[in-house]
């Protein structure tokens, strides 16, 4: 609770949390999942769960780009960048993620061309800047990072940058949640909504959720007094017996979205008829792929892909994770086997991932406590 | 990588298309405006960055409580050097 002290709003936090103890029906137990990794991220960087009654359980969603992409989604782009002549461009999240045969990083470290990009933009810039050789940049990210991704190809276009291309691996949020709620062990009672996506495609997507699943969702922001009042809506609506859409994070997220960034999305890309997720297996119109307008700028369409199926092992139990019929901490392999310095599962890739931030927080911190009563 | 990160323009280059320098805790970059053309900013507005690209126009308020917040997060330094580019020069 350190950190929730240090805040500012400290007497707000505390009227949220008693607004929770009120509203939460003790004979209850709710489950609530929080659609996105920054808010995972958020709730165990700020120790929230300690804040709320114990029949209140946070689900750690597939908000998470890096943590759903399949391992043979990155031994795909690696292969391409076998080429001397190609320039393998990454965000940063995505070099120490492991393919088949190492990460990014470690390819790098056996020669290959592999260059850290903080923007798409700046994966063009350096195509510009080496026009002798092909870069290709490995897109991953929901609808907060697409419209990026679509604006570059759009400039490569205009400007007629020929050794560019995109390997995309775009997903979207909204398959998501429907395979979630589809699933037959779903348990989830409402949905925390994620805030920077939604800046994007607004809150309309989500009026299915409510509407015809009766699963009450708020699109929350990001600071502890952001996801408390988040959840203080939540029981509101669940013991009004209610279900609808609110917007928690008005002050960032229109309700319409971002209607320019729509537009980009529209132009560059369409769906796939279906893409694997990493620990929920395939999903039906869950992924963006590059227009054939764009064709030329997609890495699929100029380099062989291999098409690498790499099944993660039947011990990791990241679907179920995934789902919030299993909390981090009672996979099998949780910090024993799969740990963020060597994970084996989706979860534990990112440090938006579920498994991660558990680690990160809950598990060390449980662990010093455990030597600290030791030397004692 | 999903969260979005407050920045202040500080110049708009009239003539060049969606180009803006901001600040970043001191740091300054180009990032594109391109997915605010419905509504450009003005040089002293604040804007959420998401990989180089401008999401949304917010309140200085707002700015200031995300910068907060980031800093809480540890993420602050993090998305600084996110935004130096990693030693790629940005010009």
């Amino acid at each position: 609770m350190r950190f929730v002290d240090e805040f500012r709003a400290a007497d707000v936090i505390g009227k949220a949390t008693e607004e929770i103890r009120r509203l939460a029906d003790p004979q209850r137990h709710y489950r609530f999942m929080e659609v996105c990794g920054g808010h995972t991220h958020a709730i165990y960087r700020f120790g929230l769960k300690d804040l709320l009654p114990p029949n209140i359980e946070l689900v750690h969603g597939p908000g998470c780009p890096v943590c759903v992409l399949p391992m043979g989604r990155i031994d795909d782009g690696l292969s391409m960048a076998e080429d001397p002549n190609v320039i393998f461009t990454a965000f940063g999240d995505m070099m120490r993620v492991p393919g088949a045969h190492g990460s990014p990083l470690e390819h790098k470290a056996r020669g290959m061309d592999v260059r850290i990009v903080y923007s798409p933009a700046d994966a063009l810039k350096l195509a510009q800047k080496n026009p002798s050789k092909h870069v290709m940049f490995f897109a991953i990210g929901f609808e907060t990072t697409a419209p990026s991704t679509a604006l570059t190809l759009m400039r490569a276009k205009k400007e007629g940058v020929a050794n560019f291309s995109i390997f995309c691996n775009h997903v979207t949020i909204i398959p998501a949640i429907r395979a979630i709620l589809d699933s037959p062990d779903m348990r989830i009672d409402a949905f925390i909504g994620p805030g920077h996506v939604s800046t994007v495609i607004g809150c309309r997507p989500y009026a299915w959720i409510a509407a015809n699943e009766g699963k009450p969702i708020v699109v929350s922001g990001f600071e502890p007094v952001d996801v408390l009042q988040s959840i203080v809506m939540l029981l509101a609506q669940l013991g009004n017996a209610e279900a609808k859409v609110e917007n928690q994070y008005k002050r960032v997220v229109p309700w319409e979205g971002n209607r320019a960034a729509l537009k980009a999305i529209g132009e560059v890309f369409e769906l796939r008829p279906y893409f694997e997720w990493r620990g929920m297996g395939f999903i039906s119109q869950s992924a963006l792929r590059i227009r054939d307008s764009y064709g030329q700028w997609d890495a699929e369409q100029r380099f062989h892909v291999p098409g690498v199926r790499i099944t993660d092992p039947k011990s990791a139990q990241c679907g179920e994770v995934l789902k919030g019929v299993l909390k981090p901490a009672q996979c099998k392999l949780f910090g024993k086997e799969c740990t963020p310095e060597r994970p084996v599962g989706a979860l534990m890739v990112s440090s938006e991932g579920s498994c991660a931030a558990y680690y990160n927080y809950e598990h060390r911190k449980a662990a010093a406590f455990t030597t600290i009563g030791a030397k004692a | 990588m999903c969260l979005a990160i407050p920045a202040k323009i500080i110049e708009l280059y009239p003539g060049e298309e969606n180009r803006a320098l901001v600040e970043v805790a001191g740091v300054r970059r180009h990032i594109d405006t391109g997915l605010l053309e419905d509504d450009p900013p003005k040089t002293g507005e604040w804007v959420l960055i998401h990989v180089g690209f401008a999401l949304s126009k917010i309140s200085e308020e707002e700015a200031l409580d995300q910068i907060r917040v980031l800093t809480m997060l540890g993420e602050q330094q993090a998305a600084v050097e996110e935004v130096q580019g990693y030693g790629l020069n940005d010009s």
